[in-house]
């Protein structure tokens, strides 16, 4: 059975991977090749690395820092910001990149999505929509020029399907950075429009988020980006707590399973009557 | 550990950067990305790659003689080869992506669209797990049901008896097939954590029987 894909988005500026806060706000997070590698060996699904600053600078992708980021990558690699030649995505998957994400190409160069679907195949085109909620609902953001576009999110994605999107990956500017949880509106009205497998970004907080989506969505992903770097183990916790209802790949030693959480999602200590009875396991490294 | 000469084959797509940081996590140093003749038959065991259309790989291969190349080494000199994705899907007799184009006939089938069930998004993308043939060596470190990353539109339709391992998604997918020394998997093993690991190990420490 297909599993529901727990993803971490890396938002990149400048070459550092940052906090947003309402694609306004940035505050630095660390390096890239750091994050990637942490959050794969804590079992993340997928990793999409998002460079802001390279389509709002006009700068071709940064390879040197794919490169070197997706160097520990032993998940797939989704690469997005800068692309505007194919030339570009062939030289991303000769750096690492296993699909890449058109943000900008979707809305203004849909010539080059098709192009790339043709070449690399629909499955490695991921097409990124940013979404803000206005007065009027949910309409496009451009982020490159902070400007909000008179379309719907939902049509939009059923246009980039049909140009050829593999998946949809659709981003709330409104809740970026929030913590207040998905948009449950914006995922569905987009999930009933096509039939590509759609990730949701933006305003994951804690556990209860990722579960109301793959609820009552058919969301086939959810990313989150400062709550994997803020919390505790907190890819292995959440996906101790998902996997008690929906299927996640959950293969790891450390997989939490019977252990309490608070109501935010996050780990109780046990109680010491219990620690004193715990027996521990001597697990030996795997050798591969 | 032994260590064989580890060649990428490089016709122009294809995620070969991941492939090659996967095999040199598993510590070999042997390995090359190259489309030369050279390189290719000097090779003791082989990767096609995968990530692109069929139709851009097929026309790729033959711009650059590497089918003609790759029949000699993998049919004449029975190198062993991994197929990832689509450069499995290359091994057919043909594929349906974009109308339909001849593939390098290595293991008889066709290559078509997903149709499954209502309720299944095209194209297939994450994690699954797979049955196999636990008897084969390829998934002999596996255990049963691994998850392995998928990412694919199109699936590959042969005789059962090449076929080694599956999976459900809706409908019955083929996710590895064989063929004396030349090995397909449709998933992704160098974007499969551990179980990616263990299987490209398993393949390399064939090489010597083969």
């Amino acid at each position: 059975m297909l599993k529901r894909r727990i993803i971490a988005t890396l938002v990149v500026k400048d070459g550092i991977v940052v906090q947003s806060i309402g694609f306004k706000k940035y505050l630095p997070v660390g390096q890239p090749a750091i994050a990637v590698e942490f959050l794969n060996q804590w079992g993340i699904d997928e990793i999409i690395l998002l460079d802001i600053s390279a389509s709002r600078n006009g700068h071709a992708p940064d390879f040197a820092m794919v490169r070197s980021a997706s160097f520990h990558s032993r998940v797939p690699l989704t690469v997005g910001g800068g692309i505007t030649r194919i030339e570009h995505i062939m030289e991303l998957m000769h750096c690492g990149a296993d699909k890449v994400a058109l943000n900008q190409a979707a809305l203004f160069k849909p010539e080059l999505l098709t192009e790339a679907a043709h070449q690399f195949g629909d499955q490695c085109i991921v097409a990124s929509i940013d979404s803000l909620l206005t007065e009027a609902g949910h309409r496009v953001y451009d982020y490159r020029k902070s400007k909000v576009l008179n379309q719907k999110p939902m049509e939009l994605a059923a246009q980039l399907q049909e140009l050829g999107s593999g998946e949809i990956l659709i981003n709330s500017v409104d809740r970026d950075g929030s913590y207040l949880g998905f948009d449950i509106e914006l995922i569905d009205s987009v999930c009933s429009m096509v039939t590509v497998p759609v990730i949701c970004s933006g305003g994951a907080g804690n556990v209860h988020h990722f579960l109301e989506v793959f609820l009552q969505t058919h969301a086939s992903a959810a990313s989150a980006a400062n709550f994997f770097h803020f919390s505790e183990h907190s890819v292995t916790t959440i996906k101790a707590q998902i996997s008690l209802h929906f299927p996640v790949r959950h293969e790891t030693w450390f997989n939490y399973q019977g252990t309490r959480f608070d109501d935010n999602g996050r780990l109780i200590k046990k109680e010491d009557s219990e620690l004193e009875d715990m027996l521990f396991l001597r697990i030996e490294k795997e050798v591969i | 550990m032994n260590q064989p000469n580890i060649v990428i084959v490089d016709y122009g797509v294809g995620n070969t950067y991941s492939v090659m940081n996967a095999i040199k996590a598993l510590g070999y140093r042997k390995i090359k990305v190259s489309a030369f003749e050279t390189d290719i038959a000097a090779a003791e065991a082989l990767i096609l790659p995968g990530v692109g259309a069929f139709e851009a790989c097929a026309q790729n291969l033959r711009e650059r003689h590497l089918d003609t190349i790759l029949n000699e080494v993998v049919l004449v000199k029975k190198k062993p080869i991994l197929g990832i994705c689509v450069g499995m899907q290359l091994m057919s007799t043909m594929s349906e992506e974009n109308g339909e184009h001849s593939g390098l006939n290595w293991i008889p089938g066709r290559v078509v669209r997903l149709d499954p069930s209502v309720n299944y998004a095209v194209p297939h993308v994450g994690w699954n797990d797979i049955k196999g043939l636990q008897s084969d060596m390829l998934f002999s470190r596996i255990t049963e049901f691994a998850n392995f990353y998928f990412d694919h539109s199109y699936h590959y339709q042969c005789e059962e008896s090449y076929v080694i391992a599956h999976c459900d998604y809706g409908m019955k997918v083929t996710a590895a097939i064989a063929r004396e020394n030349i090995y397909g998997v449709q998933f992704h093993p160098e974007k499969s954590q551990n179980n990616g690991l263990k299987l490209l190990r398993s393949f390399f420490n064939a090489v010597d029987l083969c």
